[in-house]
């Protein structure tokens, strides 16, 4: 009687703790994001009633220039990369795929990347493609070519999608390698001995045999797109003029540089709404819930 | 087994092979010199660096690392150990009883839990950097004690659903049979089940302290002249009359110096934090 009686709270005890912090820190900030966005203030002020706007804010980030300019370049950014990246991580997978000597080695380095601060990632490129000491014009300089990289909008942006492509292209070979590998031999060997030929296997047989994980991956790898915002940071700030400004570079800036709160809030409950509904989908392919139980 | 080896290599002729191996090796090249350009800089003085063109081959100086550490440096460094450190030690221990709940008991509250920390995951930082600049500067919180918190909140999710997955492997006859021994619930997870995660909760460890360790902006909205955290500090060295190539790289080193260590000593319980869920095994 005891033991049913003490069984009753135990989970609340193991559980609580994490969840009380989660709610200090992720839910309640989120909820309060929520309120400042119906508030026209200016960074440090209370939301009064005065300041009371209703979903202005909403209409009015949606017609704002710079908002739309910066999300623009946001969703050219994730597209681009996704796709660069997608192509060809899963294309180096299907040419290595297979017991290549030193693999475990090739991993460690190519997981170098996704590892070191994002800052540092940043400053790495922004001297990469610095205009008079950077290894590329360095390089670049032989065929009487010296671009300025970072200060050109287009070029810019070009280095700030190759940036990432170092970054995270490492990240989808493993995940599709990792996929071609947990294949069934059997499934190509049958394939092959039906007279199927090497890319009509890779097409109607691999290819969608690990067409759930490269979902996950696609979706990953969008989420993050979408997030981040420290290599921009350190690498262009956003420049030449609104070329590099990613999304959530344009949060924080109109919060901590042109002080509009109320403004930021609204960007951020729009950014959220984003990533929350692909999160949601990440789930449908991948919940842990379900495998648990099934499996 | 002989058949088995035939397929994994695809009958592939030797000239296949060494393309194979040519271009593997030529992408770890890719991914490398960069941090190669990185250090060699770090290396290298003013003058080195601006006069004819980028080389890998010079006379290396400690100068930049002198300068640096001569600075304020050390004391960021401080600043970023102990926000890792202890950022990571309570995030694994209240993830992975937050985890062991999930996995071993139904109770009241634990689906919405489940699918709140599920979606939570991918929430991005710069969202919260506005209400927490708002919330913790209002009931002054902000230094590295509020920046540990908000840290440790931020990684739960991730680290409770890593944990999750290593737990769930773990055999629930283990603490039925420690239960009929008189074992309680709080001394079974401690004594039996934590034991027994060590790779799942390196993973997570490392994949808590590389944030904690690596985070911009809500590190630059809550510390000051004193509290500030490394990726912050490095900007320091980016000044109105330029930027000093030499000691922003050495600061850069610095700052890639532990997340580098990890990668090399935990490669294997990385990746399979990477791909965990999506992949088995």
């Amino acid at each position: 009687m005891n033991q049913a009686g003490q069984s009753r709270w135990i989970p609340y005890a193991f559980a609580l703790p994490a969840i009380a912090v989660m709610a200090i820190g992720l839910f309640y900030p989120i909820l309060e994001t929520l309120r400042l966005s119906f508030y026209e203030v200016r960074l440090g002020e209370a939301p009064s009633p005065q300041a009371f706007r209703g979903l202005r804010l909403f209409i009015e980030v949606l017609s704002d220039s710079a908002a739309r300019e910066s999300m623009a370049v946001t969703l050219k950014f994730a597209v681009v990369v996704c796709a660069l990246e997608l192509a060809i991580g899963i294309g180096l997978a299907l040419l290595l795929e297979g017991k290549i000597p030193g693999m475990s080695v090739l991993r460690t380095i190519f997981v170098l990347p996704m590892m070191i601060a994002p800052v540092c990632v940043g400053l790495i490129w922004r001297y990469m493609f610095d205009t008079n000491a950077g290894p590329i014009n360095a390089w670049v300089s032989g065929f009487g070519w010296k671009p300025a990289w970072l200060a050109d909008s287009s070029l810019a942006f070009l280095a700030v999608c190759i940036t990432d492509i170092w970054q995270f292209t490492p990240f989808v070979f493993i995940m599709a390698l990792a996929a071609l590998q947990g294949l069934d031999a059997s499934l190509v060997e049958a394939a092959r001995i039906d007279g199927a030929r090497l890319w009509q296997v890779i097409w109607h047989i691999k290819l969608p045999l690990i067409m759930p994980i490269l979902m996950i991956t696609l979706l990953m790898r969008l989420i993050d797109a979408l997030r981040g915002l420290e290599v921009v940071y350190a690498m262009t700030n956003g420049g030449p003029g609104l070329s590099t400004e990613l999304f959530p570079l344009h949060i924080y800036k109109s919060a901590f540089v042109t002080q509009r709160m109320g403004h930021s809030a609204a960007l951020s409950v729009c950014l959220l709404a984003v990533t929350t509904v692909l999160s949601a989908a990440l789930l449908v392919f991948n919940n842990p819930l379900r495998r648990g139980t099934s499996s | 087994m002989s058949a088995l080896g035939a397929t994994r290599s695809n009958g592939l002729s030797a000239v296949a092979r060494f393309g194979q191996l040519s271009i593997a090796w030529l992408l770890a090249l890719a991914v490398i010199v960069p941090l190669l350009v990185m250090v060699s800089t770090s290396f290298k003085t003013q003058r080195q660096i601006f006069d004819g063109g980028f080389s890998f081959i010079f006379m290396p100086t400690l100068e930049n690392y002198r300068n640096i550490l001569e600075g304020r440096f050390l004391g960021y460094v401080g600043n970023s150990i102990v926000v890792g450190v202890v950022a990571t030690a309570l995030t694994l221990v209240l993830g992975t009883m937050c985890a062991y709940a999930l996995s071993r008991f139904t109770f009241i509250g634990r689906t919405p839990i489940a699918m709140g920390t599920l979606l939570l995951r991918t929430i991005p930082p710069a969202v919260l950097a506005v209400p927490i600049y708002f919330i913790w500067t209002s009931i002054g919180l902000a230094g590295l004690g509020g920046l540990i918190l908000v840290y440790v909140a931020l990684n739960l999710p991730f680290t409770i659903w890593l944990l999750y997955g290593f737990i769930e492997q773990v055999p629930r006859e283990l603490e039925e049979s420690a239960a009929v021994d008189g074992c309680g619930p709080f001394r079974s997870f401690f004594y039996l089940i934590l034991p027994l995660l060590k790779p799942g909760l390196a993973a997570a460890g490392i994949f808590t302290f590389r944030i904690a360790w690596n985070e911009l902006v809500l590190a630059s909205i809550l510390t000051d002249r004193n509290s500030r955290t490394l990726p912050y500090a490095v900007f320091l060295y980016i000044k109105d009359t330029g930027i000093d190539w030499g000691e922003l790289m050495a600061a850069g080193v610095l700052v890639a110096i532990p997340p580098l260590i990890f990668t090399f000593v935990a490669a294997r319980q990385i990746i399979a934090g990477l791909t965990s869920g999506a992949v088995k095994g």
